[in-house]
């Protein structure tokens, strides 16, 4: 007898792949001669196509964020499982949710551990560094194959938010809301900063092989774990962090070592992060993401100027951010704002209270998610007024 | 508040750009919006009154007013607007400065002291005075700047700021024949338009 799933869960839920010959011309200068996409659809596309909402994942995300795969063996659910479904703040009563892997993903789409066609062997280290622009184009092209001209929403935290930004400039007919949650508009030098450790971190692991590492039967374990651990720290606050762990030491241990085992309750926890990223996540793939952290910047292509990239916009927005992040502080959330007030776009902005640091976006803090469920409320207003 | 919606409201032109610092739940935005086809943005720190903001789709920025109004250009609004929010904020003087920096005009609401209860009630009773329009007790008050019209047009005189229209009115809002004859006296709730050339 399987154990039963929620029943505010969108239940149990197939990825699906779309295959794309059309060549892919990216920022780069390179093309990808043809690519998958894997995604996944919770909902019902409503008669006139109208109610499709596109959920963009951060740097570890992937396509599965709700519901289950397995009813068997039902684990744990999508990424952001939390929000999404029949009754929660992205609703799947009233929405069509679509959520890609993105290219350079490891999770199906396309990406370095795929296979490249020119010699038959995984891309490994060539496949080229993709940027938000590219995954915004392949995700209009999925929206294509889906039939969707133009999303009710596009909603997406951290990198998230920065595709749900990027969407709203290049292909501003396209959608009618964009969901910025604990964004930035570029990255900081101190972001870059803590990027290039974790690179250097998987470089410098003996088991990369320059990339290679697949041909060898190895995985620059130590390397990724340590990426993990450093940017696990970037997304919790001091304040969360006291509150976890405070100075605990591990279970049963009463006094120090005076050695470099394990002591530290936040030591096992890092730790026990580092450990499970490396057996679901792809260090090519963590390298290609941090770049693309880097390079986004949308202003760039206009003089500098973020308000002039948004004066073509014609999205609705809504920025969010938490006051104990300090990886994407309100304050970057604010310029993003105020380049959106220049620019005379429809903006709100919420600034949620909370010691969770960054990865408050993906937990169910009260406000958070009325914010996100009002917002989303009237979104679906306006979606049946049309329909109607 | 409904009649002094409609007032604020006949003073703004059709399609203005407005800025309302301490948009409560976005009632006047909303209502303008209706009616005088504004678009704009209101400013807010309590995070219930934004929440109701963004319910009734109201264009709202979580921000402490306290903090200034660094992150609006210079004439960037047509109008910023300030209802019953001037006696509750810290830096006076700066947001009514910033307001007319922000805005082209400055539109400003709030309780007047002066008015005759009032006074009574500290001159007679020597307690620090509750009525309608001020119905706070002294420990509880958010109001911490308490002053008569004739205060606060002493203190534009200073600092140069036009007086373009003003209307003064009873504790329901209306507009009757003793207050504007007697604003200081029998006024209980004054409204500024302003500007500053």
């Amino acid at each position: 007898m399987p154990p039963t799933l929620p029943p505010d869960s969108v239940g149990l839920v197939i990825p699906q792949i779309a295959h794309f010959d059309e060549p892919l011309a990216l920022d780069c200068g390179r093309t990808l001669a043809n690519y998958e996409i894997v995604y996944e659809t919770y909902g019902t596309l409503n008669a006139d196509r109208s109610n499709a909402v596109l959920i963009c994942h951060a740097l570890s995300g992937d396509h599965h964020v709700a519901g289950y795969h397995d009813e068997d063996d039902p684990g744990k659910p999508g990424w952001w499982d939390n929000c999404i479904g029949p009754g929660k703040p992205i609703d799947t009563r009233e929405f069509f949710v679509v959520c890609c892997n993105n290219l350079g993903g490891c999770k199906g789409s396309t990406g370095p551990t795929a296979i490249n066609p020119e010699n038959r062997k995984p891309y490994g280290p060539d496949f080229p560094i993709v940027t938000v622009k590219d995954w915004v184009r392949s995700q209009a092209r999925l929206a294509d194959r889906l039939g969707v001209q133009q999303w009710a929403a596009v909603i997406g935290g951290s990198l998230g938010g920065m595709q749900a930004m990027q969407w709203t400039i290049t292909f501003p007919d396209r959608v009618r809301h964009s969901l910025v949650i604990a964004a930035a508009p570029r990255l900081s030098a101190q972001n870059i900063a803590f990027n290039e450790v974790a690179r250097q971190a998987i470089l410098s692991d003996p088991d990369f092989h320059h990339g290679h590492y697949y041909e060898f039967g190895v995985v620059p374990r130590r390397g990724l774990m340590l990426a993990r651990m450093l940017g696990h720290i970037t997304y919790l606050s001091d304040e969360g962090m006291r509150a976890k762990f405070g100075r605990e030491l591990r279970e049963g241990k009463m006094n120090f070592n005076f050695n470099f085992e394990t002591e530290f309750q936040v030591e096992s926890y890092l730790r026990h992060q580092g450990r499970a990223f490396v057996d679901r996540f792809d260090a090519n793939t963590y390298l290609l993401i941090t770049k693309t952290l880097d390079y986004f910047d949308p202003a760039a292509d206009f003089d500098e100027d973020l308000s002039a990239a948004f004066h073509r916009t014609q999205a609705h927005f809504l920025v969010i951010a938490f006051t104990s992040d300090w990886r994407f502080a309100p304050t970057r959330s604010r310029e993003i704002v105020r380049a959106l007030v220049r620019a005379g776009r429809e903006v709100s902005y919420a600034e949620i209270p909370s010691e969770h640091g960054h990865d408050t976006f993906l937990m169910p803090i009260p406000l958070y998610h009325e914010v996100l469920r009002s917002y989303l409320a009237r979104v679906a207003r306006e979606v049946n007024a049309h329909a109607a | 508040m409904r009649p002094e919606l409609e007032l604020i409201s006949e003073w703004i032109r059709p399609s203005a750009r407005v800025l309302d610092l301490g948009c409560g739940d976005g009632a006047l935005l909303a209502y303008l919006r209706e009616h005088r086809q504004v678009s704009g943005y209101g400013l807010e720190i309590d995070g219930a009154n934004m929440l109701r903001c963004i319910q009734a789709g109201v264009n709202v920025i979580h921000a402490d007013l306290e903090a200034g109004l660094a992150d609006f250009g210079d004439s960037s609004f047509d109008y910023v607007i300030m209802t019953q929010t001037l006696q509750a904020v810290r830096q006076t003087e700066t947001l009514l400065d910033e307001m007319l920096r922000v805005g082209r005009q400055g539109i400003v609401t709030f309780p007047n002291f002066g008015f005759w209860r009032c006074r009574i009630q500290i001159a007679l009773q020597g307690l620090m005075p509750v009525v309608k329009t001020l119905p706070y007790q002294w420990y509880d008050t958010p109001n911490i700047h308490l002053f008569t019209l004739r205060d606060f047009e002493q203190l534009c005189r200073r600092k140069h700021i036009d007086i373009l229209q003003r209307t003064v009115l009873d504790h329901a809002h209306r507009p009757r024949l003793g207050p504007r004859l007697w604003p200081n006296l029998l006024g209980e709730i004054a409204l500024y338009r302003l500007g500053r050339a």
